[in-house]
């Protein structure tokens, strides 16, 4: 099945691993959706239905992200897990048009890890209120939670943090020093 | 039924679309799920769904917990199925480590799966039927239910959230002469299933609510990532026990009871299917309890190997799979990812609900069995 990738989308698949029984595909981001594509439609993949769709942030590498698909095929009863390697900036196209699964899922991944989802349907915050700043699950976002300082002013929040404006205004230094001699 | 409906007086009255929340408080949303509906008339045009409300970061958390304490956060996901959590992430770190679980512990694990199965189910049965009016199997459904938390309080002293397994097997045996209880409680449940059959599945006014509410194809359920009950009612044979066999369901015999038309009625005829399989397979476990160990070798400091692996089960909800990404040098996941059933379910209901009646809305929440604990994690 894996060789059938290799062969109908010929250049996309970068690297096969297979590893306590399951097959993983690391596929090229710009080809993202011709590979989808063969694994619907082929009939010896016959990938139906997207079980997962979810995301893993590695934060020294350059393309930080890894977004997971997990597929089955309801026919020919396999998995593969097919993934791609983002940067912070890259966008990666949706897969909605193929399964209607990956609605939520895709929401999810772009909700908690920031990644640039396009040609998204309905590409709004999931589980976290629509004005929330940051991105939860990302490596670089804390733990605890902000308490009573994100209700005050969130901004300052994100200062103390050092975590950059979601809106792409930035942390300047001063201001980041400023709000820490503050807490201080 | 159709969105086509006539719209003769549409000069005289005021026809605009009408958007209404439903919930986050309302009784039959089963926690805090906040439906967004538009409405035409007493017809839902689009709904749109809310969650997060309680959304506690469990995957987050979970990234800065030890593989041991993490078994108890997966009890706070699904909590009326907490048992069948602890097992898909139990499963899933054995199969990272290798781990072979001994024979008596997956037949232990089986039989808390599958009573679990049942509690969860009476507890969809009851609020299911009390949503659509039929008050009476709320109450019958509970006392049933409360029978398996008894079990489960004999067997690790809590009622909902277990912390009942552990990596490599089980904390605890079973105490003595509790199979023979399981055993009674199954002839007692038998019974009480026609008794409930015997108030909804003939009755005329289930039947006119549930019968053609909420139809759905197989091929689109498929698509819309539905799983479990609300797949298998649109006649897809899908069951992880089945397909990908875990514990030990390979060595159970049982049948998948599947739907044919696809609709509310049909989900409830195959739920109460699987309270006769899950009995039958709760009667084999019992008797051919092997005896042996509880617990497989496992090292003292629980330290995966780097890689990844998604594995899944079937809770009672549907497909429950585990992503997790260990990097073979920290005592906690790299990353650790639920695919929770509820979620994908719930997120199939703008689809099943456009087309319906307001009063179908309350049937067809009800009819995906959700947990908004799973939901939002």
């Amino acid at each position: 099945m894996v060789t059938a990738v290799r062969n109908g989308v010929p250049g996309a698949v970068q690297q096969v691993s297979f590893w306590v029984g399951d097959w993983t595909i690391i596929v090229a981001a710009d080809r993202l959706l011709d590979v989808m594509r063969f694994l619907k439609d082929d009939a010896a993949a016959a990938f139906d239905y997207c079980s997962d769709v979810t995301a893993a942030d590695w934060p020294p590498r350059e393309k930080r992200f890894d977004v997971i698909y997990c597929l089955y095929s309801t026919r020919l009863r396999h998995r593969l897990r097919v993934k791609v390697r983002v940067g912070e900036e890259e966008p990666v196209e949706s897969v909605t048009s193929l399964w209607p699964a990956a609605d939520w899922l895709e929401r999810e991944v772009y909700d908690q890890f920031g990644i640039d989802i396009v040609n998204h349907p309905d590409r709004r915050r999931i589980l976290m209120p629509d004005q929330w700043q940051g991105y939860p699950q990302r490596k670089d976002y804390p733990l605890e939670g902000p308490g009573e300082l994100l209700m005050e002013n969130p901004q300052d929040w994100l200062r103390v943090r050092n975590i950059p404006d979601e809106a792409g205004a930035g942390v300047d230094a001063a201001a980041g020093t400023d709000a820490d001699a503050e807490i201080e | 039924m159709t969105l086509e409906a006539p719209r003769a007086a549409a000069t005289q009255f005021d026809t605009d679309e009408l958007v209404i929340n439903m919930g986050p408080q309302h009784p039959s949303t089963h926690g805090v799920l906040r439906v967004v509906l538009k409405l035409d008339g007493e017809r839902v045009v689009d709904a749109d769904c809310v969650i997060g409300y309680i959304h506690r970061g469990i995957e987050k958390l979970s990234e800065n917990r030890d593989w041991t304490q993490i078994i108890l956060l997966t009890d706070r996901m699904d909590y009326v199925a907490a048992a069948t959590n602890n097992l898909g992430y139990c499963q899933t770190v054995e199969k990272l480590m290798q781990i072979e679980v001994p024979r008596r512990a997956r037949y232990i694990r089986t039989l808390l799966a599958e009573l679990q199965r049942i509690a969860s189910h009476c507890l969809w049965l009851g609020t299911h039927a009390m949503d659509i009016g039929a008050m009476t199997v709320l109450l019958y459904a509970f006392r049933e239910r409360e029978f398996v938390l008894d079990l489960f309080e004999e067997f690790c002293g809590a009622r909902l959230t277990y912390n009942s397994m552990r990596i490599g097997g089980l904390p605890l045996d079973v105490p003595p002469g509790w199979d023979r209880k399981v055993l009674s409680f199954c002839d007692l449940m038998e019974t009480k299933l026609s008794d409930y059959e015997t108030l909804l599945t003939n009755n005329r006014i289930w039947l006119k609510r549930t019968r053609d509410v909420g139809v759905i194809s197989g091929d689109e359920a498929i698509g819309l990532g539905l799983c479990g009950p609300p797949l298998r009612g649109s006649g897809v044979p899908r069951d992880l026990r089945k397909d990908e066999p875990y514990a030990a369901y390979d060595e159970m015999e049982f049948n998948v009871p599947l739907g044919t038309r696809g609709d509310t009625y049909d989900r409830y005829l195959i739920r109460m299917d699987e309270f006769r399989e899950s009995i039958r397979i709760i009667r084999q476990a019992v008797e051919g309890l092997p005896e042996g160990p509880i617990m497989g070798k496992v090292p003292r400091l629980i330290k995966p190997p780097a890689g990844e692996t998604y594995h899944a089960i079937e809770s009672p909800k549907g497909e429950l799979g585990y992503f997790i990404v260990s990097d073979g040098k920290s005592t906690n996941p790299y990353r650790f990812r639920v695919r929770p059933p509820s979620f994908c379910n719930l997120q199939g209901l703008k689809r099943l609900v456009t087309g319906h009646l307001v009063a179908d809305v309350v049937a067809l929440i009800g009819t995906i069995d959700i947990v908004l604990g799973e939901v939002d994690r």
